[in-house]
């Protein structure tokens, strides 16, 4: 009972995402308009901020986008995505370490430990629901950093691991600057995945998988291995967001794996507004943005501030900060329409003119 | 009016108890090809418990399931589903925020194994524009595409339910109740359609409005408590005392 009250709120959280992006479809104007407007942004961040934080933004980014597509999209609450972020930190790492690997050769094995990772866990998990679906993902994130604390030899235990310095095709990338703009473009290709996925017919079944799972099956889906496949395609992306990670910053550390950083992940996402993709951009920025000004004050307790916020916006602003702005501007759409439809509403078949256009 | 003499459905003893209460008890069931079987009875005669099991919903205690002499017993419903069973919800179970059209374009590209494509624009399924549009149409529904489900009407949504199953393009078609709640003129479309869609088809369907029995039934099973009471042609079960019985003050009212 307890699971279909918990996704029952779930559903009245994420109030009606796919409307308001049915509507921003309409104006493909705006969309691009909004998206060049991101981009530009991104481009000029290291312009604007600490070069380092910059990209840890990026990077957080990307791991709460991939936290989002199980969680707003599919309605399964992963509280284990350290395991795949860490995991892929330290093997970034290895790579450079031991083997010398490349940038994009370190990356690409991040990202593959991190997929293959999430098959197991992901065919355990997914065989549960609500509460006991997050138990299970934190349990073997918390088996992950067990491993990751024991084998010394490869993870340097609490010490960490150090990275060689990036470079990239013979340029040095040591100084953050430069490296945001070589990283920058992974960044965006896995945050154009998780848009693709989402837009797909496969996110399609997602989103119905996450307001009706039953009805799902009764047409013919398996919902285990779309869920499964969801599960895997997420964690690919924080493992591409936690290798660059490491990568950016040369070093590995038990912080990666540890469950302080899924939980900034979802902490994240919630804040942003779940099932929006964009809304874990913006959330990323302020807690990532937030957490460097508070240990540049010298402020000890960080997860008191942001804990509190959390929160606030738990209680007051459910659909997170994307999601109200886009609740505010369906509403105002919807009053602008409403009189229109009034007045042509006695014959009640006029309603199909307005969206059979496309 | 028996058109069939191959059974398409058969349940033997099949057995469904919940925390001691048995729904279902030892229920043969055979339903023959091209038919429409009705099954009926009091509430909670067990009708829709039979539904659960025979769509892989919920596992039998004891018993088996044949779908044309294949062992469907333990097959979950997708499986089933993908063996050209549908079935719809006696309550009414959809999406609330997809619009009518995105629920039948989600039925359609199920079935064309379209929705595992996660790299391609959703536009892609308006290749099932047309079909969408067929099917919507035939249930009544033309004027509501663009509607969320939330905010369709009861007997509308009944009818985006029979879209639904009918999308899916089985073989055999589970129907429950699908006329609960409707008007009289939704009753007569619903009846005119199920009519129409049976061709070709299988259909059981669990149904309290005599009228709609009498008119598409071929043959009628009566459960009561978990039990088959009485099976035959809908004239036969209507004048059985043990029917009349177990009706009475029910439904008896309807005829």
């Amino acid at each position: 009972m307890s699971v279909r009250a918990a996704s029952t709120a779930l559903r009245e959280r994420m109030d009606g995402a796919g409307v308001t992006e049915r509507a921003m479809r309409a104006r493909p104007g705006v969309r691009w308009v909004l998206l060049a407007g991101g981009l530009l942004f991104a481009v000029a961040l290291p312009w604007l901020m600490y070069p380092p934080i910059a990209f840890d933004i990026a990077c957080f980014a990307l791991l709460a986008i991939a936290v989002d597509l199980l969680l707003g999209y599919t309605g399964l609450l992963s509280f284990g995505h350290a395991a795949f972020w860490g995991t892929a930190a330290y093997t970034a790492t290895v790579m450079g370490e031991r083997f010398g690997a490349p940038l994009p050769l370190a990356v690409l094995a991040a990202v593959l430990a991190a997929a293959l990772l999430a098959v197991p866990v992901g065919y355990l998990a997914v065989k549960c629901t609500g509460i006991y679906f997050a138990m299970v993902t934190l349990a073997f994130a918390q088996m992950i950093f067990f491993v990751a604390n024991q084998w010394r030899t490869v993870t340097g235990g609490e010490n960490g691991l150090v990275g060689p310095p990036p470079e990239l095709f013979g340029i040095d990338l040591s100084d953050p600057f430069l490296f945001y703009y070589a990283g920058l473009p992974f960044i965006l290709a896995g945050i154009a995945l998780a848009w693709r996925v989402v837009h797909s017919p496969f996110g399609r079944v997602m989103v119905a998988i996450r307001d009706n799972p039953s009805r799902v099956q009764a047409l013919g889906y398996p919902v285990h291995r779309y869920k499964l496949g969801v599960f895997v395609i997420s964690a690919t992306l924080a493992g591409l967001a936690g290798g660059l990670f490491a990568i950016s910053h040369g070093f590995a550390s038990l912080q990666e794996v540890y469950w302080t950083t899924s939980g900034k992940a979802v902490m994240i996402v919630v804040l942003g507004g779940m099932g929006t993709l964009w809304g874990s951009v913006v959330g990323s920025y302020l807690v990532v943005q937030l957490e460097y000004f508070l240990s540049g004050a010298g402020f000890g307790e960080i997860g008191l501030v942001t804990g509190s916020i959390f929160v606030v916006v738990v209680l007051l602003f459910r659909r997170g900060i994307w999601g109200s702005a886009q609740h505010l501007l369906r509403e105002r759409v919807q009053r602008s329409r409403v009189p229109a439809e009034r007045r042509s509403r006695p014959g009640r078949d006029d309603a199909e003119q307005e969206g059979s256009a496309p | 009016m028996e058109t069939g003499d191959t059974t398409v459905i058969r349940a033997r003893g099949l057995v469904k108890d919940f925390h001691g209460f048995r729904a279902v008890d030892r229920v043969d069931l055979d339903v023959a090809e091209g038919t429409v079987h009705a099954l009926v009875g009091p509430n909670g005669a067990g009708k829709t418990t039979l539904f659960n099991l025979l769509s892989g919903f919920v596992p039998p205690s004891a018993g088996c399931i044949l779908l044309s002499e294949r062992d469907i017993t333990r097959l979950p419903p997708e499986r089933i589903a993908r063996l050209g069973v549908a079935r719809s919800f006696q309550i009414t179970n959809l999406f609330p925020m997809l619009t009518a059209r995105e629920h039948v374009e989600l039925a359609l590209a199920g079935h064309a194994g379209q929705g595992s494509i996660f790299w391609r624009s959703d536009r892609l399924l308006a290749r099932h524009a047309e079909r969408t549009a067929e099917l919507l149409a035939a249930v009544g529904l033309e004027g509501s595409a663009a509607d969320p489900a939330d905010t369709l009407a009861y007997g509308q949504k009944r009818a985006l339910e029979l879209a639904l199953a009918l999308a899916l393009e089985p073989t055999v078609l589970l129907l429950d109740e699908p006329t609960a709640g409707m008007g009289a003129e939704d009753v007569d479309r619903t009846v005119d359609l199920i009519g129409r869609v049976r061709a070709g088809r299988t259909v059981v369907l669990v149904e309290h409005n005599m009228n709609v029995v009498a008119r598409l039934a071929d043959r009628v099973t009566v459960l009561q408590q978990g039990q088959v009471l009485v099976e035959g042609s809908y004239a036969t079960v209507r004048d059985d005392p043990r029917v009349v019985a177990a009706y009475l003050g029910e439904s008896h009212a309807d005829h």
